[in-house]
Parts: C-alpha cells; structure tokens; sequence
C-alpha cells in the first residue's frame, strides 16, 4: 500500500533528521521525501511517500506523531487529496527524435524550458504515476538526466491541515 | 531581574526544578559549570567514576523515587560512555535528564578536540534532545526537559550545552519558566470511557481471565489500582520482569512473573485465557514467544499511555490509550456504581481450580544436592530471607538476575530494579547508589554475576567516598551463566568463551577499595553470613558466593512456540 503522509512540524533545527532517522532506526521506507517551510515560518511542512501494510503505516504514524517537533499529521492517502510532482529531465533530441519528444511533451501538458542544438529540459507536473507514463513513453534510452521534487499533497475540498 | 551566566543558570534551574542530585563527572567543555557547582550547596554533585555509572545511578534514583535522575557528563567520550546508560533508561522509559558540554559552538563540526554530535548519537534512544543555540534558552529547555522527561510515556531527555554558553563573563536575565506550554506535545490526560465501559463488559463476562501488568504500572503509580480491581473481581495477575512489584508478589493470586522465564502457572494461564487484560506493558518478544502463536483463545484488552505500544507486536480488540492508573480507577468507579459486580464467579471458580492444578507442577523448583555446590536459587531465597524481603534489590543481567526475579517476592512497585528492555551487564552496582542516596535508611541488595559486576566494579570506590551501605551478592557461577545455559541447549555445549577464567579475589578486591568482603562456599553458611553482612548497617558488604556452574534458569520457552511451550528442567519439557 502507498501512502502519502503530511506532516506539520516545528521550524527547528535537528527536527527532519528525527523524521529521517526513525524511519531507517525502525526499518521503514521512504520513497519520496519533500519538506520546506509554511507560510507561518515557525512551522515547515514535511510530505512522504512510504508503502507498507496497514500494520505498519498505523506504526509509522503513531512513531511520528510521538516525535515531540511533530505538530499535526495526515495521512492524505485516507480521503480525497490532490499530489503532485514536479520533474526536470534532459532528453536526447536530435534529428527526427526532436519532433517527437515535442510532441509527446505536449500530450502530456508538459513545457520544454531549455534548448540546445542535441537536448531538451523538459519540465512536468503531475502525479507519480503520469510522470512515470512519461519517461516510459520518451523511452529510457532517450532519457539522459531525471530530477524530480518527491510528492506534494493536499486534502480536497474545506479540509485544512493547519494549526 | 537577576543576571546570571549559563553555567549559573543551568545550575539554577536545576535548584529550582527541586533536583537533589546530579550524578556526573567533569571535564573541559562543563568547567563552567562545575565551577557553578562549587558555589551552591542545594544540589549535590555525586562524582562516579565512569560515565557510565552516573547513568545507572541517575536511573536507579528514577527507579526508586518516580522522579527524574539526572546526569552531567563532558563532551566527547563522556558524553559517549553515557550512551549506554541513556539506551538502558530508553528501553524501560525511565525519566532522566542528561546533560552534555559541547565543545564551543564557533567550532561544532571542526572535529574540535573532544567534539562529538551528542545529539545526533543519542538520537534513537532518547525521547527527546536539545542544542543549546542561545544561552537565553537554558532556562526553558531545561524546562521543557523535565516535563518531556517525566510526562506521558517517561523517557531520558539529553540537553547538550556548548561551552561558549556556559561562560562565566556573559550574564543575561534569569527567569525559570512556571509552566511549559507546547503546542506539539500534549500527552494524553484520559482514556476513553466507551473504550474503558467496553473493556469492563469484556471482564464481566470473562470466564479464564489474566490481568498482566507491566513497567507501566510502576512507572504510572498505578499498583493500588490494579490491586484493588484485582481483588475486586477475584482475577489472576502476572507481572512482567518490568512489572515486578507492581501486584504484591506474596499474594495468593500472584501467579509470578511470565514470560521466557515466567512460572508454569503464569504462561499456562495466559495461553488457556479467554480474556486478557494487559496493563501497562508491551507483548515485547521476551514475553510472548512467537506472538503468531500468543494465546489463541484470548481477547487482548490492552491499556498504554503510548499508542505505538498498542497493536505492535499483538493486535488489541479492545485498545485504551491513557494513564494505565486513571483508566484502572475509571473501571473501579464503574464496578462501584453498578453495586453488585456481576462476575461469572461459577467459571472464575473452576479458572481457579485448573490454575490450582499447575501451581502443583510448581515451575521453580530446582534439585538440590546437600553434598554438591551451593544452586543460586538458594541466594536468593536466603536473601530473602534475610531482608525479610523488604529490601531494594537490583540486579545485573544474566541468570542472576532471572534467579532474583522469581524467588524473591516483591511486594512493593519500585523495590524490584533492573535492566528489562536492553538486558544491561553492568547496570546493578550503579543503580544500587542510585537507589541508596534516594532511600539512605534502606536496605539496597545488588544481586550480581562474577561476568557483571566486573563492567562497573569501579564504582566501588563511588559508595566508598560517599559510605554507601549496599550489599552486593555476587552469585559467583564462574561463568556468563546465561550464555553458558543458551550454548548448553542451543549449541551443544560448546562453551564458546562463557567461561570467566582469572577472576580476582573479591574479597580482597573489596577490601582493597575499603569494604567488607565474605566469601561463602558451603550453604550451611549461607544463612549466617546474610545475617552478619546485613548486620553491618553503614558498610558495604561485598558477599562473593560460590554456586554450582552447570545450573540453568527453568521454566523457559522453546523458541518459536506458544506461551505453554516451555522446558521445565534440563529433560522434562510441556
Ligand atoms: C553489556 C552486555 N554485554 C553482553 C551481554 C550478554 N549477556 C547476557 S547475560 C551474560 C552473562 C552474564 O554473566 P554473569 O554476570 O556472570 O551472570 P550469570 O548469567 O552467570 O548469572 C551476557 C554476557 C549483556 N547482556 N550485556
Ligand atoms: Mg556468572
């Protein structure tokens, strides 16, 4: 089971390496990490991605929520929620490849932001799985750098996570 | 305001937090504030002579009182020779503060000299940390320590403290916070009464039912309650090795402790139970064998301040986070209210008879040999004796320490003292200061190992400056025993480096450091030798007791099976 846990933390120094360690200490994974600062600057918001059975989430989430720099906690994957992911990636863009990866870039909403004579930045945003549709549809081959920012998440609807 | 150094203000704020002792060692990052020390009489500073030790104590202190101990070590490797000692209190949530000089903040991450990451080392094995960034935050994180330390599920809080904020030059306006406030920690106050009315219907209606109770309760000052809902409905209690004491250990309906080396009666009635209620304490793997198979029959009604203990090894039907005492006293109050208690007293009488007949198997006997060695189980019966089992008794770890947990009664929380979670060899003499300077009119027995008492033997010297009167029963098998006994069974006697060849005279070694020491070999001196070494009142007595080698510690379950699945001597097994 993938899960996308939002956590509210306290802005301080030692605080994301509690998160960080408790997951290797109790042998958790992560498979996406995000975290920057809210726009109350005493808080940052920290998204993971982590999978493993119902089990072992409840643990994982009871272990955060115990961190004493661990304000709130959500677990988004429980209700309707909105992730995102943003990518950059270099692709191999000569030749007939050119107008191809153009057009696979614009079926998939993304934007191409730097061009050379031989390569392509391209830039896209979306869920985990649309960004993975997109390298396989560019074909690895052709793929020659990927970064991409780990999930964000937010709850739909009047639902906040705030103080 | 008053204008203090940080060095005056972290010693000021442990006057005003009512410590009383502060167990540590000095060195070059906290001169300040030993120097802070020097000039206050109000918390007195016991000098250990190992890091280590000053752990220990703080602990055993905690142990024996519920109010945290506390620690202060230098930077770099005291601060490292803490480590165990912070683990030790972590496995058991023992309340402690420990704090930590650091080199100055100007050269934190140059590998200055004696620069350790404290902070990042003690990590997974405190509740909470601070770095001390400003020295006009001392007063509050020591705060914030306190209460972290000794609020919800009780664990050890390091503050570490470069040096530059202890100087003595520097002074700013000193106030100590009257209460914390923070918005990320509010540990829980109650547990839910549809939660706690649905456990007591599970009662009533239970016709096989174990109350189980663990560290929890005698950390949660929890006893009189369970105790009274104990005979309130007439029900069977075990207690863990953490939870010794917590029920009284004499009593007619103490089954003794159960688990790896629980009484045959204690793991039978668990498994054949068909209503569980676990209070306080953790189904950790020394308890229920292979938690796949943890009786079958049985509801689990589990009740813990921490909810990451609830569901973790064994599922609960019926989970009740909060303080194991208000939620003990909410189900008496709810016993109270609907007068008669309704009971299923039929079945609880034949529960009783069927517990009646494996108390007849009787799990702890032992042979005896009048001819042969002394067995360690008769130590700790004659200890027991001879305390009239009204002493402070810690232990070490090893198959001592099991012979202490079952053949002495405690009948009081805090008079049982030991390293349950992480099994620390070393932790007894320590924790008996601890213990000792918390209750200075007590009796404080350490029952120890030839292999443990070796890893803080050093501490001698400590209870000598300070004319500590522990007496210090070393069960002297000439082996690690409990390695001894896993390699007998497991590994067909192959007796891979178990064996404690060279060890010292200890009774020249105690009186070397200033004590009394007594050798006993034969057990027709046994009981005499108690009775003149708890005798002498205000001297340490280190008794050094010859027992037989081959002996091993039964009942004990067979790896992966039930909680009935046990060996009862070397050839009789369930
Ligand atoms: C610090 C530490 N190292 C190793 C162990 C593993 N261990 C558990 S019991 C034991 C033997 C202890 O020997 P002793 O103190 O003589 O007690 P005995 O079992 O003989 O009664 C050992 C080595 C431990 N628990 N703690
Ligand atoms: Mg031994």
């Amino acid at each position: 089971m993938r899960r996308i846990i939002s956590i509210l933390m306290e802005n301080e120094p030692g605080a994301l390496s509690r998160v960080v360690g408790l997951f290797s200490q109790r042998g958790y994974n992560i498979e996406t990490l995000t975290v920057a600062p809210t726009e109350d600057e005493t808080l940052s918001r920290l998204t993971m991605t982590t999978t493993g059975d119902e089990k072992k989430i409840e643990q994982i989430t009871k272990h955060l929520n115990k961190l004493i720099e661990v304000v709130k906690l959500v677990d988004l994957t429980e209700g309707a929620h909105i992730e995102r992911e943003i990518m950059l990636m270099k692709v191999k863009a000569t030749g007939a490849q050119r107008a191809e990866v153009k057009r696979t870039v614009d079926i998939f909403r993304g934007q191409i932001v730097d061009v050379t004579a031989t390569v392509y930045t391209v830039q896209l945003t979306g869920t985990t799985d649309k960004l993975e549709a997109f390298i396989a549809a560019i074909g690895e081959t052709q793929v020659l750098e990927v970064v991409r920012s780990g999930v964000s998440g937010i709850s739909r609807g009047e639902k906040v996570l705030s103080l | 305001m008053e204008m203090l150094s940080g060095a005056e203000m972290v010693v000021r704020a442990l006057q005003d937090e009512g410590v009383e002792y502060i167990f540590g060692y000095p060195g070059g990052a906290v001169l300040h504030i030993y120097d802070a020390l020097f000039q206050q009489d109000t918390v007195n500073h016991i000098l250990v002579r190992h890091e280590q030790a000053a752990t220990h104590a703080a602990d055993g202190y905690a142990r024996s009182t519920g109010k945290p101990g506390v620690v202060l070590v230098t930077s770099g490797p005291g601060a490292t020779n803490a480590i165990t000692g912070i683990a030790t209190a972590f496995m058991d949530s023992i309340p402690m503060v420990v704090l930590s000089g650091q080199v100055r903040s100007d050269w934190i991450g140059d590998d200055a000299f004696q620069e350790t990451d404290m902070v990042g080392l003690s990590r997974p094995i405190v509740k909470h940390s601070f770095m001390v960034r400003d020295p006009r935050q001392i007063p509050e994180m020591i705060k914030k320590a306190f209460y972290i330390a000794n609020t919800g599920r009780p664990g050890p809080v390091l503050v570490d403290i470069p040096k530059d904020h202890t100087a003595p030059h520097n002074t700013f306006p000193y106030e100590y916070p009257k209460k914390v406030k923070m918005r990320s920690y509010a540990p829980v106050t109650r547990g839910h009464s549809g939660q706690i009315r649905k456990a007591v219907d599970e009662l009533l209606k239970a016709k096989r039912p174990v109350l189980y109770a663990g560290g929890g309760v005698v950390q949660g000052e929890a006893s009189q309650a369970l105790t009274a809902l104990a005979r309130k409905l007439n029900f069977p209690v075990t207690n863990t090795l953490m939870g010794l004491g917590a029920y009284p250990g004499s009593d007619e309906q103490f089954l003794g402790m159960l688990g790896m080396h629980g009484t045959y009666e204690a793991n039978m009635a668990m498994h054949n139970a068909d209503v569980i209620l676990v209070a306080g304490a953790r189904l950790d793997d020394r308890v229920t064998n292979d938690a796949r198979k943890f009786c079958p029959g049985a509801k689990i009604i589990h009740i813990d301040i921490d909810p990451a203990s609830i569901s973790k090894n064994v599922a609960a039907h019926i989970p009740i986070v909060g303080p194991v005492k208000q939620v003990l006293e909410e189900m008496l109050t709810m016993l109270d209210e609907q007068g008669e208690v309704g009971t299923d007293t039929k079945s609880l009488e034949r529960w009783w008879q069927e517990i009646a007949g494996w108390r007849k198997v009787h799990g702890l006997r032992y042979e005896t040999n009048e001819q042969g060695p002394m067995k360690p189980q008769q130590v700790v019966q004659a200890l027991y004796k001879a305390t009239k089992g009204e002493a402070y008794v810690t232990s070490d770890v090893g198959q001592h320490q099991m012979f202490a947990a079952q053949h002495y009664l405690y009948d009081r929380p805090r008079q049982w003292i030991n390293s349950g979670g992480l099994g620390t060899m070393g932790f007894g003499l320590p924790a008996a200061m601890g213990v000792q300077f918390a209750h200075p009119d007590a009796v404080v027995a350490c029952v120890t190992g030839e292999g443990s008492i070796q890893m803080n033997i050093q501490e001698l010297s400590t209870c000598l400056q300070y004319g500590l009167p522990i007496k210090i029963i070393n069960i002297n098998n000439q082996a690690l025993g409990m390695v001894r006994q896993w390699q007998d069974m497991q590994y067909g006697g192959r007796h891979s480096q178990s064996y404690m060849e060279s060890l010292p005279d200890f009774v020249k070694l105690a009186e070397s450091y200033g004590h009394v020491g007594m050798l006993v070999e034969k057990l027709e001196d046994l009981d005499g030798a108690m009775e003149e070494a708890f005798a002498l009142k205000d001297r340490l007595v280190f008794m050094d007791i010859y027992v037989d080698p081959t002996e091993h510690v039964y009942p004990m379950h067979i790896a992966d099976g039930s909680m009935r699945d046990m060996w009862l001597s070397k050839t009789e097994r369930t």
